[in-house]
């Protein structure tokens, strides 16, 4: 029986209703007969298979999937390296220096990272010759750039709130720095480094305004594809690509966290027997 | 004692040192070079490119120096972009409408949130894990997706409209697109798991005691709320906040979806600069301009802030 | 592992040469000293505690002996080799650390062999090893275990074995029973000690638990303010403590303020207002007429007396304020006509003792002139 009353679990229901209605709304109209989104006319799974002849898409999702994995990949051992050094090393001269450009592209408007990088990648073929034009290259970097200051975010709080003795312990029984690092550190913070990468990945296949600015032809990501659909107007077969989405993840949370929900059983199981 | 499988790798880590590197130094270097490059570097390049002309060039703008015919260095640097940015309303009006629009969205985020993460933080914890997945689980699909899907609510044959004009509660279609509304609304939505996120983090660690004691001294609960856990929960208000405040200013697919064309923010307007009306310098300044008024006086903000909250 | 006789007091040997040597060594802090120019020299097979409240800098020469802190000043030698500039991965020591930072994603064997498998030992001889020390802190069976299925008392054992299978010159352990509860602490306490005793291996533990020191050690140390005050054997410490500070700090004592009136080669007395009578100390102690001295007198070293006992002086008389009853002795609280407050504390001798001191009775003290202890502030 809720103590305040009523007041708080009905605010909740109303709360988890707003949402997910939308979401919800975008999955039953994927499967309207009607081009008309919101007028209902019957069910059918046109859309979806409209979808998958769809080349456009499909190649900006192919295109989409490989920039985010290499992305996520650099930005994981670029943020985790920045992690480290500014939870662990210490005082040294350049310290905020770091901090400072770690931090910032978490309050800079996507706008103006993108066009800074657009115009040093013109500035930089022009000097160098490289990058030759834009396209995956420059996205990649981009991406990279941004997605990293996620990465070491997360990595930061757990390095911070990590028992700092159990290196300590490490060394004093003969590892070396580096060994600490690949034989304590790491497999520690591993969780963090699982969620860093996907983090970096979501960003980065989601991204819009930075690709906008650094893509080239010939290098067109699945949200300027889709910006450029919905931005005429509603559009089924975006419907039919957000149920799959939608899917995809509600299928990877679900599956996460049962695993982490039967590891803590299990762990607790085992414990209690201990005692 | 010590076998020395190390011995070449303390060679090559002396010869290093002699160079003046070191293991150290290097993990140090690799995240600063690449940040330098391309986060820092490109600031220099813009504020050089705001200070020039546009023209009808590839690049659109004229180079920062040329040589003229009779052999002498001429210099292209115009203050001009700077002076019609204050100059032209419109900038100056997109940015306070911006920071408008944020506000209102985060005051709304906070009166919706709040109530959510109070009910997960009081929940049993079976419980708090699955309605936590829930509240996560929309951030994890497409940010321009879940934009989209307000388009077929607010549409004027959308789905609201269709609504409310069956159940007679209104004979008109609602002009919900296009409007500041839209917009309000598409921040909010979107940015929610935000707000709720560092609240819950804030109220799940709050000590039931101190609700039992103020009970005991005499406290109805509404008082206990007030002036116990209200005031207790700030740094998750302020937290939660900020996260919503700050990127909302500089949102672009919200308004350009959902908004009209009299919704100016400021991130819309700086695009429409530099894509529509191929005016470089211009966007430049104007990216400047963001940095210097918006940006650094954020991340001092935060610094004093983060300090505040650790003495905490 | 050391060829050493147990029971050896190698402090008590004038040639003997320190095995630990820690010469004017000081740990700044930005302005704040932690160590302030500490000394200290420590032997070969001693179990030897470091004593003091939080604050006092133990912590910090512990972590300046593993190489964890650089000392600001000062040298430390460990078998005749100045540690400066060695790493904590190349020290001869190894250490115990106070929340035993067991390496979580690693089984115990794992654990326990770590810093063997850092040195390279061959994985049979590591299987061999491990299988001994475990045998040693009673961990058989464990084997296969992860730390977050064990208990307190077995993490604490793991830790242990981990840290000792080196066969470190020197063991460093940081409040290594804090964590326990106090039945398994008194427990662990004497098998520690005879762990020690076994190996030969030297300790140096860090403690603010004054029963632990004196029931564990060789020797102790008494720290407060960054500064060493006192060390010497545990009985040394406290029957003869060499101030007040340390008089207080170890057990309970009573401490009685006077002036110096008599001063000759074999006694000295003091005549105390505190006391409400004269004291007289049985022995000579260089001081000045006049000079006010606090005499320590431990609460069992005085006596209680329902007549007045003859003599002039270390009698004194008093109203019972309180009586504490402890189960194997009692504790009386005493107000003296001064106002003070005295402790007194007596064994239970007999099982329903009906002549036993009760609340508001008068009653006289009483002490031998060697019983106290003169300390200066």
């Amino acid at each position: 029986m809720p103590r305040n009353g009523y007041f708080l679990p009905i605010v909740a229901v109303l709360g988890y209703a707003f949402l997910y209605a939308p979401i919800i709304s975008l999955i039953v109209y994927s499967f309207n007969e009607s081009q008309l989104v919101t007028v209902w006319s019957g069910f059918s799974t046109k859309w979806y298979g409209k979808l998958l002849q769809d080349s456009q898409i499909l190649q900006a999702a192919w295109l989409s999937l490989k920039i985010a994995f290499s992305s996520a990949t650099l930005a994981l051992c670029l943020g985790t390296l920045a992690a480290l050094v500014l939870t662990r090393f210490g005082k040294f001269r350049i310290k905020s220096l770091l901090g400072g450009m770690v931090t910032a592209p978490l309050v800079m408007p996507e706008v103006i990272t993108g066009l800074s990088l657009l115009l040093l990648f013109i500035a930089m073929e022009s000097l160098f010759g490289w990058p030759k034009g834009r396209g995956i290259t420059t996205i990649i970097l981009a991406h990279t750039t941004f997605c990293m200051a996620f990465v070491a975010v997360v990595v930061q709080s757990r390095l911070v709130s990590m028992d700092e003795s159990l290196e300590e312990a490490a060394q004093d029984l003969g590892a070396t720095p580096l060994r600490v690092f690949t034989d304590v550190t790491l497999p520690v913070i591993s969780p963090a480094l699982v969620s860093g990468w996907l983090l970096a990945f979501t960003l980065s296949v989601d991204d819009l305004v930075i690709s906008s600015f650094v893509s080239g032809p010939g290098s067109t990501t699945l949200p300027m594809v889709i910006f450029s659909k919905v931005r005429l107007g509603v559009s089924p077969e975006v419907n039919a690509l957000a149920t799959i989405i939608i899917s995809i993840v509600a299928l990877a949370v679900f599956a996460g966290g049962w695993r982490a929900f039967s590891v803590d059983k299990k762990r607790n199981a085992v414990g209690a027997q201990t005692e | 004692m010590q076998i020395n499988h190390y011995a070449p790798l303390r060679a090559t880590a002396t010869l290093f040192g002699r160079l003046g590197l070191s293991g150290r130094s290097l993990v140090i270097a690799v995240p600063t070079l690449w940040l330098f490059v391309f986060f820092l570097i490109p600031f220099f390049v813009v504020a050089k490119i705001s200070l020039s002309k546009a023209t009808i060039s590839q690049p659109p703008f004229l180079p920062l120096y040329e040589w003229t015919s009779d052999g002498s260095l001429k210099f292209n640097v115009f203050f001009s972009n700077y002076q019609f940015l204050f100059s032209d309303p419109l900038y100056v009006n997109a940015y306070l409408n911006s920071i408008k629009i944020a506000l209102i969205s985060t005051i709304i985020a906070l009166l919706i949130g709040y109530p959510i993460a109070y009910y997960i933080a009081r929940s049993s914890e079976s419980r708090r894990n699955m309605l936590l997945m829930l509240i996560i689980l929309p951030f994890w699909t497409s940010f321009l997706l879940r934009v989209y899907a307000w388009i077929g609510f607010l549409k004027s044959n959308g789905l609201v409209n269709n609504f409310l004009l069956q159940t007679g509660l209104i004979s008109q279609p609602l002009v919900m697109l296009q409007t500041d509304f839209a917009v309000y609304t598409g921040i909010v939505y979107n940015y929610l798991p935000f707000m709720i996120l560092p609240l819950y983090a804030n109220l799940v660690k709050f000590d039931s005691t101190l609700l039992e004691a103020a009970s005991d001294l005499g406290a109805r609960p509404i008082v206990t709320f007030f002036t116990v856990t209200l005031p207790l929960s700030f740094p998750g208000i302020i937290a939660g906040s900020m996260l919503v405040l700050i990127p909302a200013i500089g949102e672009f697919v919200i308004p350009s979806l959902l908004g009209g064309p009299d919704t100016l923010m400021i991130g819309r307007v700086l695009l429409d600069e530099f894509f529509p009306n191929r005016d470089w310098p211009v966007a430049s300044a104007l990216a400047i301009a963001i940095l210097v008024v918006f940006v650094i006086p954020i991340m001092i903000l935060r610094k004093a802030l983060g300090a505040q909250i650790e003495v905490h | 592992m050391a060829e050493l006789v147990s029971g050896a007091q190698t402090w008590k040997d004038p040639n003997a040469t320190p095995f630990i040597k820690i010469e004017n060594v000081s740990k700044k802090f930005g302005d704040f000293f932690a160590v302030n120019d500490v000394s200290l020299n420590i032997y070969r097979g001693e179990l030897f505690c470091l004593l003091g409240g939080s604050g006092s800098g133990k912590s910090t020469l512990l972590r300046m002996l593993a190489g964890f802190e650089k000392p600001t000043s000062g040298t430390i030698e460990i078998d005749g080799q100045d540690q400066a500039g060695s790493p904590p991965y190349r020290r001869p020591t190894n250490m115990m650390f106070q929340s035993y930072a067991l390496f979580p994603h690693m089984t115990v064997e794992k654990n326990i062999g770590y810093g063997l498998r850092r040195d390279g030992v061959p994985a049979s001889e590591i299987n061999e090893r491990v299988a001994q020390i475990m045998d040693l802190v009673k961990l058989g069976g464990f084997e296969k275990r992860k730390p977050n299925q064990l208990s307190g008392g077995q993490c604490q054992r793991v830790a242990l074995a981990r840290a000792l299978i080196k066969r470190p010159k020197l063991l460093l352990l940081d409040e290594p029973l804090a964590a326990l509860d106090k039945k398994l602490r008194e427990e662990t306490q004497f098998e520690l000690k005879k762990i020690q005793e076994t190996l030969g291996v030297t300790f140096i533990v860090v403690t603010h638990d004054q029963e632990e020191a004196m029931t564990m050690s060789t020797r102790m140390g008494v720290m407060t303010g960054g500064k060493i005050v006192q060390v010497g054997e545990p009985h040394e410490i406290y029957e003869s403590p060499n101030s007040k500070f340390v008089a207080e700090f170890i057990g309970s004592v009573n401490m009685f303020n006077g002036r110096v009136i008599e001063d000759a080669a074999d006694h000295v007395r003091l005549r105390s207002d505190d006391a409400g009578c004269d004291i007289q100390v049985a022995h000579g102690i260089s001081c000045s007429p006049d000079e006010q001295l606090w005499l320590a007198v431990r609460p069992e070293k005085i006596h209680i007396n329902r007549t007045r006992p003859a003599g002039d002086a270390n009698i004194t008389e008093g109203v019972v304020e309180e009586v504490a009853y402890m189960g194997n002795h009692s504790v009386y609280l005493i107000k003296l006509a001064s106002g003070k407050q005295v402790r007194v504390l007596q064994s239970n001798l007999e099982r329903h003792d009906s002549g036993a001191t009760h609340g508001s009775e008068r009653i006289f003290l009483t002490w031998g002139g060697a019983s106290g202890v003169v300390v200066r502030p």
